[in-house]
């Protein structure tokens, strides 16, 4: 029989491709939108676009139904109903935003740290914080103190630089890539490509994690730890490399504060801290001359251990033989940590014996020239093969920073820090801590109608940047940078909402939020946060949070709690930068920046939220938002992107700058340079010299070209600090020895958890709850496919994940006699669900979970009432408390990282008990309006059908 | 009844899928809906797409089981337990049994590639192809009442009007973990051909005798970790501090 010839082989796929950037998650991959007759035809990856390569996910290529999702928000809405009903009028922008301006303008006059401005996954920060400064409130910051701050203080205070954004492996050259708690999830195709690149490469991929999904599934090995024990078993594999000598001697004395002599003055206000000269100035111990000199002084060799005595008569030590000394203790034997971490003796020395292995028998050598910041000239680069990468696993538990400072210190200690087969950094990273501003939001840092001072974020460099007042109480909402959490990088949004509730330390006026599902998913203890935005004053009748401003572009659950809403466009309809100023997309190889634009015009009545932004700042004559006139600077967020200066030549996109485009980082506006940005596929890419590529942290190229590119007016060498001086000093404060004081109800907390050299205690839930009431761990996943709650209301999308059953290890399964299908009450110290479960063999023992986010609130995301997302799915926030346990102090301890501030989500203790099968998840909520009135719903999509032939 | 070509197709487009590094992220699934619900034959039909009873038409799916294999690596406390992800789509079979069971001539194979289509104009929707199919392939679209398969992207592979690079199925394309290879597999020097010759690949259900074109490559075999890097571990001392600190500095003197 003949083929038949009728099939169209050729058709043009569309009309127009329109090159934008994703943002179905944060990856930032380029994407290739086709348009058809007005429509989207296809999404596709962008071939050239440095981060993705052309390759895209499953929310990427679901663009097109999130695109056109009916949840998406239609025109501004006022609050109509009570708070939760999701009753709203539609009403007019210029309503909209002159209640906006009134709500504000008059906080602003009163008492600006009455509004509580934090943004979720925003990544235009560089204006939102700017917007917040200009303002004056000292209460702002984005989510990144339930995300992942411990990973990103934890990495700039040791190396000047963390994973994911800040830096990547070296995917073509490294021999052993190991993963630590990352599940499928950030960054989501540069992951999937360098795994895959390390396979074809024969080299090999370990992952540490507790369940096995998505990359743990593709691991040559897998590690199931218990959870909150990383930084136990990388403690362990230390233990191994300094006992067998397998460490990189020069790479630690030339690069890291190994040298570097602390003080050893028990009892006075400088033990434990570095010994400086006069000009502050960190001193070595010279073994040659057998002299003190200050570090960097040419031709001196350091020494790493012994005492010495200074001419004042101070005893000191090289840091090294200090943090030498404690980890080669016996408590870090791999058999004195197999019980505790559920790993094997003989597999955490099999992993340090494949670490030790390939750093050092499999070492690379580049041979190009280089010259460090020293002068001093090197004939090559050399390589330790090994590469690390890690997330929120490590991150989200109530000791993440010290287990993150760990995974740093390893990493230093074999000399696999921006060397080739190591992590490298990206730029503008690697950035000293000293390069950091310091935070801002103390009393005189802002007032009535004026800028606060200075940046609102930063790193404290020791108790005297806290932002406290006399007594040393919080200055913020979210008391970041308080005695709780001095280090809180972040801030902690996930505190916000529960403090400025119980007016601790002070009520507020006006919480505006944007993209952040704080009544939902964003939120620990749910239930209880709904009720928080629901509670009214009795004596004045008044919402204890009086006025809720939010953006977003859908009809999320937080929707139906904001009494105004601003609602966005989608991805695909808006201008937005990617900013070396902020978050950017660059690679190890290259400074890169991007752009999105609309490849599809809004056909609602929505707004960019960053034009609402520069509207609402105009309206309320912010400076930098009006010029002495009154008028407004900018048109809209694309005139903003183009024109903004941060400083003399440095505005929000790095390239195509100059009055001709040719300049790079540096360079005066360019009106064209949102087409250029456009012609180039919305991406910029510059490449970094081959001598400036490794070891940028001591590269003198690699500083002179940072300089030129603008990131810094002077070069910004990083030291990599394993042992935190800065640690120290609030220990010292803890300890009574050294001003300001800590609060007496603080002392033992920041004496066990500052130890300046990385350490491990049990995360505190599980300290505190009794072991056998809640004897199981429990988590969640974010699963491949979706985003949080962004993507779950997606029609095609939600056919992979319509609800998440609760898995649980066989195990478990068998001592409760549990079986697939089962319900049961999952219980924790502030609560229970009742949930149907899953058994699952490839998962740690003692570690029950779930995936993240798909639970559904009926009525939210316009989705039917009825849907599986709302019967069965469910949330583990439930169980989460933004608090700990009363420990009879009085006190309210928020469930987070001690040091950081960083959200402690997977700190979480369980017990289980089997329930009567049900047909709905417990806790159950009452059905949500849609916001704005019903949308059709249809009852069938047959996209593209108009195409078909 | 439906014949198949009398002879050997001249080439067997297919796709070879890696096992070993699939992390079922289900990229393939969703970019082969949204590349096929424009493209060839009737649009992918979703029912109840924002309710409860929520079901499409899939040309691919990824099917994730827990298995535990005899003879694999033991690592962790959960022993050999491990999570398959397994993509599935049609095969391309030579000896395709919802061919020849196709009663109105609608499901076909071409001789010029091997590639297995359904003439929509032709099919009636009586769905015996689907029930024939021993790999659950086929899918019949309900709104269309036609039934769907994947085309293996024909109006993609040899589409002129995209550059020559883009010629590869959608889920090739778009597989961001490098799992998903196409080419000619009755060529025994095509790339995937050598894939196929190197990795073991193998044919799905090979019992069946319907011969598919598609293989899937076996997960490479695993390596205990530290297994040959015991070495690596023997210190020169091992007498605490003190013998680490005369190690280093025997160390320092030689740099």
């Amino acid at each position: 029989m003949k083929s038949k010839p009728r099939v169209e082989l050729s058709r043009p796929v569309s009309d127009e491709v329109r090159k934008t950037t994703c943002y179905m998650c944060a990856c930032r991959c380029g994407i290739d939108v086709h348009i058809k007759d007005g429509k989207i035809r296809y999404i596709e990856g962008n071939r050239d676009h440095p981060v993705n390569k052309g390759v895209l996910c499953a929310k990427g290529s679901a663009g097109i139904m999130q695109h056109y999702s009916p949840a998406r928000l239609r025109a501004p809405l006022l609050r109509t109903g009570p708070r939760g009903s999701g009753e709203f009028k539609e009403i007019s922008w210029e309503e909209a935003l002159g209640i906006a301006t009134d709500w504000l303008s008059e906080v602003r006059a009163d008492d600006p740290k009455k509004l509580a401005f934090f943004t979720g996954r925003d990544q235009s920060q560089s204006l939102t914080g700017f917007w917040a400064q200009q303002f004056g409130t000292p209460n702002y910051a984005a989510h990144g103190g339930f995300c992942s701050v411990n990973m990103a203080a934890a990495g700039i205070m040791t190396i000047g630089g963390a994973f994911w954004e800040f830096g990547a492996p070296d995917w073509d050259r490294t021999r052993l890539f190991i993963m630590f708690g990352v599940a499928e999830d950030h960054d989501s195709n540069p992951l999937k490509m360098g795994i895959a690149k390390v396979k074809k490469n024969g080299a090999r991929f370990v992952s540490v994690n507790p369940v096995r999904t998505g990359y743990s599934a593709v691991a040559d090995n897998w590690i199931g730890i218990r959870p909150g024990t990383d930084g136990l078993l990388i403690l362990a594999v230390v233990h191994e490399l300094l006992k067998a000598r397998k460490i990189d001697v020069d790479y630690l004395m030339r690069y890291s504060n190994a040298p570097w002599l602390v003080i050893d003055a028990p009892g006075t206000a400088e033990h434990g801290l570095f010994a400086r000269d006069a000009d502050g100035k960190p001193m070595v111990f010279e073994t040659v001359t057998e002299r003190v000199v200050p570090k960097g002084t040419a031709g001196a060799r350091p020494a790493l251990s012994g005492r010495y005595t200074l001419e004042d008569g101070r005893n000191v030590t090289p840091s090294f033989a200090l943090l030498a000394e404690k980890y080669l203790d016996e408590k870090y034997a791999p058999e004195a940590v197999a019980a505790e971490t559920g790993v094997a003796a003989e597999t955490i020395r099999g992993l340090a014996a494949e670490i030790a292995r390939t750093a050092f028998d499999e070492a690379i050598f580049i041979d190009q020239p280089w010259t460090d910041i020293n002068g001093e000239r090197h004939d090559g680069y050399v390589g330790r093969p090994v590469s690390f990468h890690a997330m929120r696993g490590l991150s989200a538990h109530s000791n993440g920073f010290q287990t993150a400072r760990a995974l740093h210190m390893l990493q230093v200690l074999i000399g696999a820090v921006d060397c080739p087969g190591g992590f490298r950094f990206e730029p503008p990273y690697p950035k000293p801590l000293e390069a950091h501003p310091t935070p801002h939001g103390r009393a005189e840092h802002f007032g009535s109608n004026k800028p606060l001072s200075g940046p609102h974020l930063g790193f404290p460099r020791g108790p005297e940047d806290l932002l406290v007042d006399a007594e040393g109480r919080p200055q913020r909402i979210d008391k970041a940078f308080s005695w709780d959490a001095p280090i809180s990088a972040h801030g902690l949004m996930h505190m916000v909402i529960a403090n400025a509730h119980a007016g601790d330390p002070y009520p507020i006026d006006v919480l505006f939020l944007y993209m952040a599902n704080m009544a939902w998913n964003s939120s620990m203890n749910t239930a209880g946060v709904i009720r928080m935005l629901e509670d009214k004053d009795p004596v004045t009748g008044e919402y204890r949070i009086p006025k809720i401003i939010y953006s977003d572009a859908y009809a999320s659950e937080t929707v139906a709690y904001a009494d105004l809403i601003l609602p966005d466009t989608t991805y695909l309809e808006r201008h937005d930068c990617i900013s070396m100023l902020d978050r950017p997309i660059s690679e190890p190889d290259a400074v890169q920046d991007a752009i999105r634009w609309p490849v599809v015009e809004p056909d609602r009545d929505v707004r960019g939220f960053q034009s609402v932004m520069l509207d609402l700042g105009a309206r309320l004559k912010l400076p930098g938002f009006v010029d002495q006139r009154g008028n407004s600077i900018y048109k809209d967020y694309a005139d903003y992107i183009v024109r903004h200066e941060r400083r003399p030549g440095i505005g929000p996109l790095a390239g195509f700058r100059g009055t001709k485009g040719d300049r790079t980082g540096r360079g005066a506006i360019n009106p064209d340079q949102l087409q250029r940005y456009i012609e180039n596929g919305s991406f910029f890419s510059a490449h970094i010299p081959l001598e400036a590529q490794f070891f940028k942290h001591a590269n003198k190229d690699y500083q002179d070209f940072a300089v030129r590119m603008g990131f810094f007016d002077t070069p910004q060498p990083v030291t990599f600090q394993l042992y935190s001086e800065t640690l120290q000093k609030f220990r010292l404060s803890a300890d009574g020895l050294r001003e300001p004081f800590a609060p007496e109800t603080h002392r033992q907390r920041i004496r066990d958890s500052f130890d300046p050299l990385p350490d491990w205690y049990r995360p505190f839930e599980e300290a505190s709850v009794e072991g056998d009431k809640f004897p199981y761990h429990a988590i969640t996943q974010r699963p491949a496919a979706m985003y949080h709650s962004w993507g779950s209301m997606n029609a095609w999308l939600r056919q992979i994940h319509t609800k998440n059953p609760l898995y649980v290890p066989g195990p478990i399964c068998d001592e409760h006699g549990l079986k697939d299908g089962d319900w049961v009450h999952l219980i924790s110290t502030h609560g229970r669900i009742k949930v149907e479960i899953a058994r699952m063999e490839a998962v740690n023992s003692s570690t029950i979970w779930t995936w993240n986010a798909i639970g559904k609130r009926k009525g939210a995301w316009s989705l039917d009432t009825d849907v599986p997302e709302a019967r069965k799915g469910f949330l583990m926030n439930h169980l989460i408390h933004e608090l700990l346990p009363p420990k009879g102090d009085g006190l309210r301890w928020s469930n987070s990282d001690p040091v950081t501030g960083q959200a402690a989500w997977y700190d979480l203790r369980v017990r289980i008990e089997k329930a009567e099968a049900g047909e709905t998840s417990e806790p159950r909520f009452p059905a949500m309006a849609e916001p704005g009135g019903k949308r059709e719903h249809p009852e069938q999509l047959r996209y593209g059908q108009e195409w078909a032939k | 009844m439906t014949s198949l070509p009398a002879t050997a197709p001249a080439k067997k487009l297919g796709l070879v899928i890696d096992l070993d590094v699939c992390v079922g992220c289900h990229a393939c699934v969703i970019s082969c809906k949204e590349w096929n619900t424009g493209g060839y034959g009737a649009a992918l039909s979703d029912q109840d797409p924002y309710g409860a009873e929520v079901s499409g038409t899939f040309l691919n799916r990824v099917h994730s089981f827990e298995v535990i294999p005899e003879g694999g690596e033991i690592v962790g406390e959960a022993g050999e337990a491990r999570i398959v992800h397994f993509p599935k789509s049609c095969l391309h079979c030579d000896d395709a049994p919802c061919v020849t069971v196709c009663p109105t001539g609608a499901s076909y194979k071409r001789t010029e590639d091997g590639i297995v289509l359904v003439d929509e104009d032709m099919c009636i929707g009586c769905g015996l192809c689907a029930w024939a199919c021993p790999y659950g392939a086929r899918e019949m679209d309900l709104a269309a009442g036609v039934m769907k398969k994947c085309t293996l992207c024909v109006d993609r592979i040899y589409n002129e009007t995209i550059q020559e690079i883009d010629r590869v199925p959608s889920c090739v394309r778009t597989c961001p973990a490098n799992a998903r290879h196409y080419g000619d597999l009755a060529d025994p020097q095509s790339e995937v051909s050598l894939m196929v010759a190197a990795r073991g690949g193998i044919d799905l259900m090979p019992e069946q005798g319907t011969r598919p074109v598609n293989k899937y490559l076996p997960p490479r075999p695993r390596q205990v970790l530290g297994a040959g890097s015991e070495q690596a571990l023997l210190a020169e001392n091992t007498d605490g501090a003190t013998g680490f600190f005369a190690w280093l500095d025997g160390v320092l003197e030689r740099i």
